[in-house]
């Protein structure tokens, strides 16, 4: 993993102070809210319906034990005693007080970890696959490319004040966990003809008001071309992106405007030129990178007792069979750890369960661990001889809930119980959504299946690309939810269809039921996924359950 | 022809904690929405709102918010407005946790 030089040490150390100074001059009334503002949302500092909320980045998901430590004595010390983390690869803290905040980051700096550009008109933390530099599938782990392009992004004079936030996603394997192509930039790691590894360039997608999938600006990019070619899409948002609609801003309408032809076409002109530019130190700085992200040294055991334990411990068993994923290393496993117990907020892990995954990590895990988009919590490198004792471990703190990607492993926005934007509450309705579900023991007959749900149009619970996608809305001053379905954030991405009109706080459970009582008695067996019989049947038949037409007659 | 005035509560958040306040009917400002003063007067609500304003090192984003009276208190209209009065609902923390709302 990646350990801060004397450089980063620095930058960040001085951003510390600086704000701290700001947020004196804030409190003794030498700046007015309107001065501070963009300063504190460039530290990540929002101020929420209830409290303010620091948004700390995790870049591209990944975290030490001791950064994982660190992050639970902040929730106790600052906080009350939990973190969110979100659909970003950040953690939330819901409850600080402003004078707090730069002690906060100070903590964080002192464990290589900041809240920059977790917010504002910049590029925003870099996101990458959760299971990066461990995947069976993956082509090259994309974290040093990531780490690149956090060190350019960071203070980058010429994108700090964009016409609207910027984020880029990166993949190193084909199937993207990334959601790449609902970002501003994607970057999917392939192979060319020659077998050489580059990029495919995908942008100007994003969810939001207006929901589009990437387009392919590149279809491979050498590796070495990376920053000039990325600085040259920057440059060219920045000279035709709207700044006179921030609706209009995105990247996406730009591309969707103009046409990916033309911004092709003033991409690679610039990119002479950038190309042309660049004196190689980046290469450089991505071989020291290379270096930093090694893989661990993995030790090679005998795994009796994993097979002992999962012929004999049936609740062992169904934890493995759901919760985990094929490591490259065939002695290992990738752990995913459910912070969605069925009942709790999506996203939220207390202070001991933080310390706990932190230890875990620590003792059998090559001391990483890994923030998913989806907010659960990942051991990328488990060894199979330690993972009875780390379920159990797991067990203990209510983290051995056997549900990854299973309809109760929802994303859900913190919604109105929290955010300043949200016109309706969502983890409510993902609490309910999962107790239900819990109750009728359907979850595991269902199968895969991701719900996602945004409290506002911002779609930061990402339901434009959720199997079931769920909108809460303010329609004449009640909660109303929309429901779309059929979304898919893979790399078959597509932007669900919204099904009809919206329910009420009430009816929005019982709605989803029908879908899946439906989906039950249409499928062809079991072992067509919901997201399969959506494919094979379109809406219609989802439609009819939703809106049974002896109801609407009776209307 | 100007709408009619519906009543209406002026709020804030409080600078250093960013908790939810309102303007009390005595002038100082509360964490209960009970004891906010109503403002059925436009002229008076502005008025006030300008005067909250002045008051940077002590407030962010006053505003003035609907509400009216029944059982005798001040009441929200909206839903956001009474989540605000008590805090989220996935844990008694907020103002919830000191108050029997």
């Amino acid at each position: 993993m990646y350990s801060y030089n004397q450089f980063d040490k620095d930058f960040n150390q001085t951003r510390v102070n600086q704000f701290r100074q700001q947020v004196e001059r804030r409190i003794d009334g030498s700046l007015t809210e309107d001065e501070f503002k963009p300063l504190r949302l460039m530290n990540g500092l929002y101020l929420q319906l209830h409290a303010y909320m620091l948004r700390v980045a995790i870049p591209y998901g990944t975290l030490r034990s001791a950064q994982m430590d660190q992050l639970a004595m902040i929730a106790d010390k600052y906080d009350r005693g939990y973190g969110h983390f979100t659909t970003r690869q950040n953690i939330q803290f819901n409850w600080p007080t402003l004078n707090d905040v730069p002690d906060i980051l100070q903590d964080l700096a002192d464990v290589e970890m900041h809240a920059i550009q977790t917010s504002g008109n910049c590029i925003r933390n870099v996101t990458a696959d959760h299971f990066a530099g461990a995947s069976a599938d993956e082509i090259e782990d994309p974290r040093p490319t990531a780490e690149l392009l956090r060190q350019w992004s960071t203070d980058h004079p010429e994108f700090a004040f964009l016409g609207r936030k910027f984020k880029i996603a990166i993949t190193g394997a084909p199937n993207d966990r990334a959601v790449t192509k609902a970002h501003d930039i994607g970057l999917r790691m392939v192979r060319n003809d020659a077998g050489d590894a580059g990029y495919e360039v995908i942008v100007g997608g994003g969810l939001g008001r207006t929901p589009m999938i990437g387009k392919v600006l590149r279809d491979f990019l050498p590796r070495a071309d990376l920053l000039p070619y990325i600085e040259s899409v920057m440059q060219v948002y920045n000279v035709l992106g709207r700044r006179d609609n921030k609706y209009k801003a995105r990247i996406k309408i730009t591309v969707h405007e103009n046409g990916i032809e033309k911004i092709r076409e003033m991409v690679e002109e610039r990119f002479v030129l950038q190309r042309a530019a660049f004196g190689g130190f980046d290469q450089e700085l991505l071989t020291e990178l290379e270096a930093a992200f090694e893989p661990p040294v993995y030790i090679s055991a005998p795994f009796d007792d994993f097979n002992a334990a999962y012929r004999t411990d049936p609740a062992f068993r169904s934890f493995v069979d759901t919760n985990l994923s094929a490591h490259k290393n065939d002695q290992y496993s990738i752990v995913s750890i459910s912070i969605k117990k069925h009942g709790q907020t999506p996203g939220d892990a207390t202070s001991a369960q933080m310390r706990v995954m932190a230890d875990l990590a620590r003792k059998y895990g090559h001391d990483e661990l890994r923030i998913s988009h989806e907010q659960n919590v990942i051991l990328p490198h488990v060894h199979k001889s330690h993972l009875y004792t780390i379920y159990q471990a797991l067990k203990d703190v209510e983290l051995a809930t056997a549900n990854i990607g299973l309809i109760s492993d929802i994303i859900a926005c913190p919604g109105m119980d929290y955010c300043a934007l949200a016109t309706a509450r969502s983890i409510p309705i993902a609490q309910q959504i999962a107790t239900r579900f819990d109750e009728l023991k359907l979850e595991n007959d269902i199968g895969p299946l991701k719900i996602k749900i945004s409290g506002c149009i911002n779609a930061c619970g990402h339901h434009h690309v959720g199997h079931i996608g769920i909108l809460g809305l303010d329609r004449a001053g009640v909660e109303n939810y929309q429901i779309t379905l059929g979304g898919d954030g893979t790399q078959d991405a597509n932007i669900g269809e919204r099904a009809g009109p919206g329910f009420s706080y009430d009816d929005i459970i019982p709605a989803v039921e029908r879908i899946i009582v439906a989906y039950l008695d249409l499928r062809q067996d079991s072992t067509e996924t919901f997201l399969d019989a959506y494919k094979r049947m379109g809406v219609e038949p989802f439609k009819l359950a939703l809106y049974p037409p002896a109801k609407v007659a009776a209307e | 022809m100007a709408r009619a005035f519906s009543p209406k509560v002026l709020t804030a958040n409080r600078l250093l904690e960013g908790d939810v306040v309102y303007l009390g009917r005595d002038g100082q400002w509360v964490s209960n929405h009970q004891d906010a003063v109503l403002f059925n007067d436009e002229i008076e609500a502005n008025n006030q709102l300008a005067h909250a304003k002045t008051q940077p090192d002590l407030f962010v984003g006053p505003y003035l918010a609907n509400a009216e009276m029944r059982n005798g208190h001040p009441t929200p209209t909206h839903f956001r407005e009474e989540f605000r009065t008590r805090g989220p609902s996935n844990y008694i923390h907020g103002k919830q946790e000191n108050s029997n709302v």
